[in-house]
């Protein structure tokens, strides 16, 4: 056994050694046969700390929301077969909205892959269209490797999750240790910098605009690129939209800021995407929920730049006229050079015309009802955490208030599942959120079907004491799709209804909780004020709101942005 | 339209099956895939035809490029280049065609690789048109067997791909 040298460590201690070397400050995981030695070995450190989860997909949401709320990367360890099948809709969730992240995953011993062992699957296999890249790792020899690879390309280019599937035997062979301290991968090298020449053509096209309109989306979070779009916005006295995945990009406050855009976006953002004439889109993807029908978006003609360091991101769905290549930051700081050189021309006219659309105030509602009323209820809770709060969401109607309601002035506060739509990601992403920003506000928007997804990770807040608040909008419905139901469906409300609702006080009690009811419209602040005055206590706020209530405005799907539904309110 | 992608990827376990899901699950067309080792064993060249608008074969190739093992991608079409592809065909080849077929196979240039009392296997090399042009010039009853290898593409002249 000459194999074994003093200073030679088994693929386990390797796996967790990465880990500490890479600085990684918590993983997130559930034990399992094909992980044992790995969690044998954690057992033995404390660099890396474990979070226990109750479900692989909460893992995985944990470590995306650790990750969306600050520049790290989140790191999920799971088992073999049903832990990885488990971890899919986590780790597509983090696809869809590249998300940097590193899923480690056990796998059944080299000699029995392909013969169906138990709690065998094709890890690799199931995770290759959801994933920015795989390795099944077969040597212990290339396990630090790899893993520093992971790290590497999860982080750079456009981010996105990489799955490390390690066989069990290859977690108890041998061999000598040493972290790479850099890995260059010839077929991977994501651009920096843009073309010189395109970034000229931008700005000739940006002086000459009388209709601009600036349009960034999740790439500007993720690039940290929020100071430069903020720059670029103040210097050019643009309007400026977000997308849903954008907010907090460009202060929400702003009075250049015109709203989040898309289907349930303002009408004035809308409108002016449909009526600029030059339009700068930066890391936004014009996808189906922002532009809805591109024939219909095409009909106004409008020039189009358009800077993502993705280059299949461009002209994708829509035709660009310049396109830039290149990391946002780098692209912005090269852009503000030479904008700084020149004046843009007035567009007090389109000014005038945005103020016009803004006069609809599309996003009014019933101030006066007697049920509470979803936006009333997001409207507080902005006003209680003074706008600070990390917020993260599950998915559906009360998503949308959300975006529309609480007014994001930084980046990385708004943590929602904007890509694949993921219900059951709010209340897991909030643990890792919190995890990131020890003592920070954090608020889990959801509502009664969202969170009975991965309800589950109420005990896992209870372990680490992860002092969050959920605000569950509890309208018995599955909001949106019976919205969608009342809209196109002929009031067909097919199984959107949620009978046999648990008693969320009560199922929040039960996991070591507080839990507060909440029916009447003035005990909404008075509940918020409480709950958040509670700084080391998870509060479950159950609201009961209007069945009823829809969101608007609405663009219906597939439609284009001249068909926007508005208020019968308005 | 036709288009004849070909691309340097690192051989490695999986790169194949990336490309091939990369293809299927955003429903891109492929005619035909071939792959094999080049004369740098980390690095295969496979070469796909596809068909598409040019809209839809500019998103192949920036997807394509997007895939870690994938080294270079170049749509050998948009310039001079040449196509070959391989087929194997196996035809009747009794008394009474016996003369005929080794007359035919003569004309396209092809070789009989193997020959048995009522069959010949003619082996045919040429771009895709010249092989479908062969077989139509048979008649339908002597085929028995066809393989075909599909199209390996090169660009002419100074025009080449290597890292």
């Amino acid at each position: 056994m000459d194999r074994v040298k003093t200073s030679a460590l088994s693929g386990a201690e390797i796996v967790v050694r990465c880990l500490q070397d890479e600085g990684v400050e918590y993983v997130f995981g559930y034990p399992g046969g094909a992980v044992l030695f790995i969690y044998d070995e954690l057992f033995k450190q404390d660099k890396v700390k474990h979070v226990l989860v109750r479900h692989e997909q909460g893992a995985v949401h944990a470590a995306d929301g650790y990750s969306r709320s600050s520049q790290k990367i989140g790191v999920a360890l799971v088992t073999s077969g049903p832990g990885v099948t488990n971890a899919v809709t986590g780790i597509a969730t983090a696809y869809m909205d590249s998300i940097p992240m590193v899923v480690l995953t056990g796998q059944v011993p080299t000699h029995a892959i392909g013969l169906d062992a138990f709690q065998e699957c094709d890890t690799v296999g199931i995770t290759r269209p959801i994933v920015k890249h795989n390795f099944l790792v077969k040597n212990v020899r290339d396990l630090a490797t790899t893993i520093k690879k992971a790290f590497h390309i999860a982080a750079t280019g456009r981010p996105g999750p990489v799955v490390v599937d390690i066989p069990k035997d290859v977690t108890v062979a041998v061999c000598e240790y040493q972290y790479p301290e850099e890995v260059s991968l010839r077929s991977y090298n994501p651009a920096r910098k843009g073309h010189a020449g395109q970034i000229k053509k931008a700005v000739q096209l940006l002086l000459e605009a009388k209709r601009p309109l600036i349009y960034s989306g999740g790439g500007v979070v993720l690039s940290d690129a929020s100071k430069h779009l903020t720059e670029l916005v103040r210097l050019t006295g643009f309007p400026c939209t977000n997308t849903l995945m954008g907010l907090g990009a460009y202060p929400a406050t702003d009075k250049q800021f015109l709203g989040m855009l898309g289907m349930h976006g303002t009408y004035e953002a809308n409108l002016a995407m449909q009526n600029c004439d030059v339009l700068l889109a930066i890391g936004a993807r014009f996808d189906d929920r922002v532009i809805g029908d591109p024939a219909n978006f095409a009909q106004n003609p409008r020039k189009i730049i358009h800077i993502d360091i993705d280059p299949s991101s461009i002209s994708k769905r829509v035709k660009v006229d310049v396109p830039i290549v290149g990391n946002i930051p780098d692209v912005l700081d090269d852009l503000l050079k030479l904008l700084k050189e020149s004046k843009p021309q007035s567009i007090d006219a389109w000014w005038a015309q945005i103020g016009e659309w803004r006069a609809k105030d599309c996003l009014k509602y019933d101030r006066k009802s007697a049920i509470i009323k979803p936006q009333f209820v997001l409207e507080k809770l902005y006003e209680v955490t003074r706008g600070e709060a990390f917020v993260t969401s599950d998915v559906g109607q009360h998503q949308m208030w959300a975006a529309q309601f609480y007014k994001f002035n930084q980046p990385r506060r708004w943590i929602n599942s904007g890509g694949l739509g993921t219900m059951g990601f709010g209340l897991p992403a909030a643990m890792g959120v919190y995890l990131a920003n020890p003592g920070a506000t954090v608020a889990c928007v959801t509502g009664e079907s969202s969170i009975q997804m991965c309800l589950q990770e109420l005990s896992t807040c209870k372990q680490y004491r992860i002092p969050i608040k959920v605000i569950n909008l509890n309208n018995k419905y599955m909001g949106m799709v019976r919205q969608w139901q009342q809209f196109f469906h002929g009031n067909r409300y097919s199984e959107s209804y949620m009978d046999a609702l648990p008693d969320f006080v009560r199922l929040a009690e039960a996991y070591g909780h507080r839990g507060v009811l909440v029916e009447k419209p003035a005990d909404v602040e008075p509940a918020l004020k409480d709950a958040f005055a509670r700084k080391n206590e998870l509060v479950f706020l159950d609201f009961i709101t209007d069945q009823k209530e829809n969101v608007y405005p609405m663009i219906p799907g597939g439609k284009g942005i001249t068909e926007i539904i508005l208020s019968e309110d308005l | 339209m036709r288009h004849i992608i070909s691309i340097l990827v690192e051989n490695e376990a999986g790169a194949l099956s990336r490309i091939a899901g990369l293809f299927s699950a955003r429903g891109y067309n492929i005619e035909s895939l071939t792959v094999a080792p080049t004369e740098d064993a980390s690095m295969s060249r496979m070469t796909i035809v596809t068909s598409g608008s040019d809209d839809v074969v500019e998103q192949i190739t920036k997807q394509l490029n997007k895939l870690i093992e994938v080294v270079k991608v170049v749509d050998l079409s948009e310039a001079q280049h040449i196509e070959r592809e391989l087929m194997l065909i196996k035809v009747k080849a009794g008394a009474k065609e016996r003369e005929d077929m080794k007359r035919m196979a003569d004309i396209f240039r092809g070789r009989i690789i193997d020959v048995s009392d009522n069959t010949y296997t003619i082996e045919l090399t040429g771009d895709g048109a010249k092989l479908d042009a062969f077989i139509k010039s048979l008649d339908q009853g002597v085929i028995i067997e066809t393989v075909r290898t599909g199209a390996s593409g090169i660009g002419r002249g100074n025009r080449v791909l290597r890292v």
